[in-house]
């Protein structure tokens, strides 16, 4: 009975940590190439679940409202970059948080102003609906199994683009050293606006796919960018690799944490006192973890930049 | 900066110099009467609420203006600054919980908090740069607020009630709120000379030689971490008073003290009054505060004009207010 309950833990956990992993594969690169803290990474995520949510309304069917959904968070992230991340690359980090920490603001008020404040509601597309048997009586749904595939199919996606296509060659060049790509005649802006283009895409995607597991309310994006920020630093900023590794990584640990951490602690303290500290010590221990992950290596798992 | 305005100054360096020291102190003594006269308002028959913002003003521009000692003069951008404000809150709430109302207590508590807090995160922090320094501080102050949301026996997520504000030496005068504005009042400006002290010290001479190159301070002999570090716990220590004057203030305390987004609020507010001139913080709390207050009044969407006004200030405004005035110490 146990193992199957970590059973399911270990799959929520994976679940989460692919979900992490498309909001962060983008950042990464982001981060990486243009050297550009985006804290309005988080709001593509929300906008892509606002998205599907309308689309879906509108059309009747998840995977219209998707196939709507996707170009849409694509040229919303586009819009964001020509109207104001453009303007910010040459400037410090300092005012690259703060003008983001703008865009988020008036994002999360902006959506609460267009469609409530009132968390909405996605339906899973009906074929998808149900749960499968894994183990004895065991059931786990179907959805979160999607969710699992597609977050390793993008995975395999973007590996093979950055590491087998000369697109992807550029990128990582890119991400080891932007100047010299430039010196050597690659339109570096282009290249950019293309990452920057498809990492808003895959955080909408990410959006579009927890829709119907979470409620899609403004603010959604906040928390979830701290924790894709946790994933890049982990993993080393710029590398695909390493934020993959992190993510499910952070994914694992974070709900394994949850779920095990009173459990554990019931063997050291008495059982009320263990669920109080484990319920405490939960939440913070991916925090711990990125804590002590930089204090040995303080650029990250695998860093880009050498 | 500084060479900009050094082009507007005379040739002699002897003639420059008096009447621009006068200049730079002008400003922050307008600001400190200004709120030293704000409780006679009173007497016009103004209504408390103003007393009330006026506090929370002097309470943010406290946390903003320590932070200010980190971003404006050490180039350390912390994203978690919000989590002092929290631990000095939270200080105060807890212990009053307990039935432990001593002002004093509650104060010392507060400050050696943050002091472990600043010391134990600050050392791992300053171990990294850049935006990984930005990433590793915004953890912190993330765990602290998943801490106060996990403490059901302080209330979790819906945060504590105040029995009672404070009391210093048995009695309950901080109850009345034109005591309460002139403490805040005290601490500001006691924190200012402090901090004014402490950037034209060699400490502060030495922590801005390392904003500016600390691979060349290093060559001189200094150790940046260890000025670096000091910087970060007294930072630290002067927003956990100003976290036990919130606390007093609103006589309520939640983890939302200490969220992320709070730690953006110090920064805006920061950057919008300019960064690195100790009072750009105040004017930069007071202006942020009356214009979310006023835009608030008019509609309940004014995030959607503050949001915007922060990308301007930041695109367009650089220095901020205190820069437009071309005070800049």
């Amino acid at each position: 009975m146990t193992l199957t309950l970590a059973l399911v833990q270990i799959l929520n956990g994976l679940q989460f940590g692919l979900i992490l992993f498309l909001i962060a594969a983008g950042l990464t690169l982001v981060f990486g190439v243009m050297d550009f803290i985006n804290l309005a990474h988080g709001v593509q995520y929300m906008v892509g679940a606002y998205l599907v949510a309308a689309f879906t309304t509108m059309t009747g069917s998840f995977v219209a409202g998707l196939a709507l959904a996707l170009p849409a968070a694509l040229l919303f992230g586009l819009l964001l970059e020509v109207l104001i991340f453009r303007h910010l690359y040459d400037r410090d980090h300092l005012d690259q948080v703060l003008a983001t920490f703008g865009v988020i603001i008036f994002l999360n008020q902006a959506v609460k102003y267009v469609w409530g404040a009132a968390p909405l509601n996605v339906a899973i597309p009906d074929a998808l609906s149900g749960a499968i048997e894994i183990t004895d009586g065991m059931l786990y749904p179907v959805w979160r199994l999607v969710i699992i595939a597609a977050g390793l199919a993008v995975g395999l996606a973007l590996y093979l683009v950055v590491n087998k296509t000369k697109l992807g060659m550029l990128v990582r060049a890119g991400a080891s050293n932007a100047a010299m790509v430039s010196a050597l005649g690659v339109n570096i802006r282009l290249l950019f606006t293309i990452v920057f283009g498809v990492g808003a895409m895959l955080a909408g995607f990410a959006g579009a796919m927890v829709a119907p597991i979470l409620s899609v309310e403004p603010g959604m994006g906040d928390n979830v960018l701290i924790l894709a920020f946790v994933v890049i630093v982990i993993g080393g900023i710029g590398s695909i690799r390493g934020a993959f590794i992190a993510a499910l990584l952070i994914g694992l640990v974070d709900t394994l944490g949850r779920f095990f951490a009173p459990t554990l602690l019931k063997l050291l303290l008495d059982p009320s006192a263990a669920s109080q500290t484990g319920r405490a010590i939960a939440p913070m221990l991916i925090y711990i973890l990125m804590a002590a992950v930089l204090f040995f290596r303080p650029s990250g798992l695998f860093p880009s930049k050498q | 900066m500084n060479n900009l305005l050094d082009l507007d100054a005379p040739a002699s360096p002897a003639l420059a110099t008096p009447p621009r020291a006068n200049r730079a102190y002008l400003l922050p003594l307008i600001v400190f009467v200004i709120f030293a006269l704000v409780p006679l308002s009173a007497l016009w028959g103004s209504q408390s609420f103003i007393l009330a913002l006026v506090t929370r003003i002097m309470i943010l521009a406290l946390a903003a203006m320590s932070l200010d000692l980190l971003i404006g003069y050490g180039a350390m951008i912390s994203f978690g600054h919000a989590a002092y404000v929290g631990l000095g809150a939270y200080s105060v709430a807890i212990l009053a919980s307990h039935g432990i109302t001593d002002g004093f207590i509650q104060l010392a508590v507060a400050l050696g908090v943050s002091l472990i807090f600043a010391l134990f995160t600050g050392a791992i922090s300053l171990r990294t740069k850049g935006v990984y320094f930005i990433m590793i501080t915004l953890a912190f102050g993330q765990m602290l607020f998943f801490l106060g949301t996990s403490l059901a026996a302080y209330g979790g997520d819906d945060g504590l009630t105040l029995a009672s504000r404070s009391m210093f030496f048995g009695s309950k005068f901080l109850k009345n709120d034109v005591a309460m504005y002139y403490v805040a009042f005290g601490v500001l400006l006691g924190a200012y000379l402090l901090l004014r002290a402490i950037v034209a010290s060699r400490f502060g001479r030495v922590l801005r030689g390392i904003r500016e190159n600390p691979v060349r301070m290093e060559a001189i002999g200094f150790a940046p971490y260890r000025y670096q570090l000091t910087a970060y716990v007294i930072a630290g220590m002067i927003a956990g008073v100003s976290g036990f004057l919130l606390a007093n203030q609103t006589e309520f305390v939640s983890p939302a003290y200490t969220a992320w987004q709070r730690s953006g609020d110090l920064i805006f507010v920061l950057v919008l009054g300019g960064l690195g001139s100790l009072h750009g913080a105040i004017i930069g709390a007071a202006v942020f505060s009356l214009l979310a207050d006023i835009l608030s009044h008019y509609t309940e969407n004014w995030a959607l004009i503050f949001g915007p006004i922060l990308i301007l200030v930041v695109l367009y405004a650089r220095g901020g207010i205190t820069g437009l005035f071309g005070s800049k110490s």
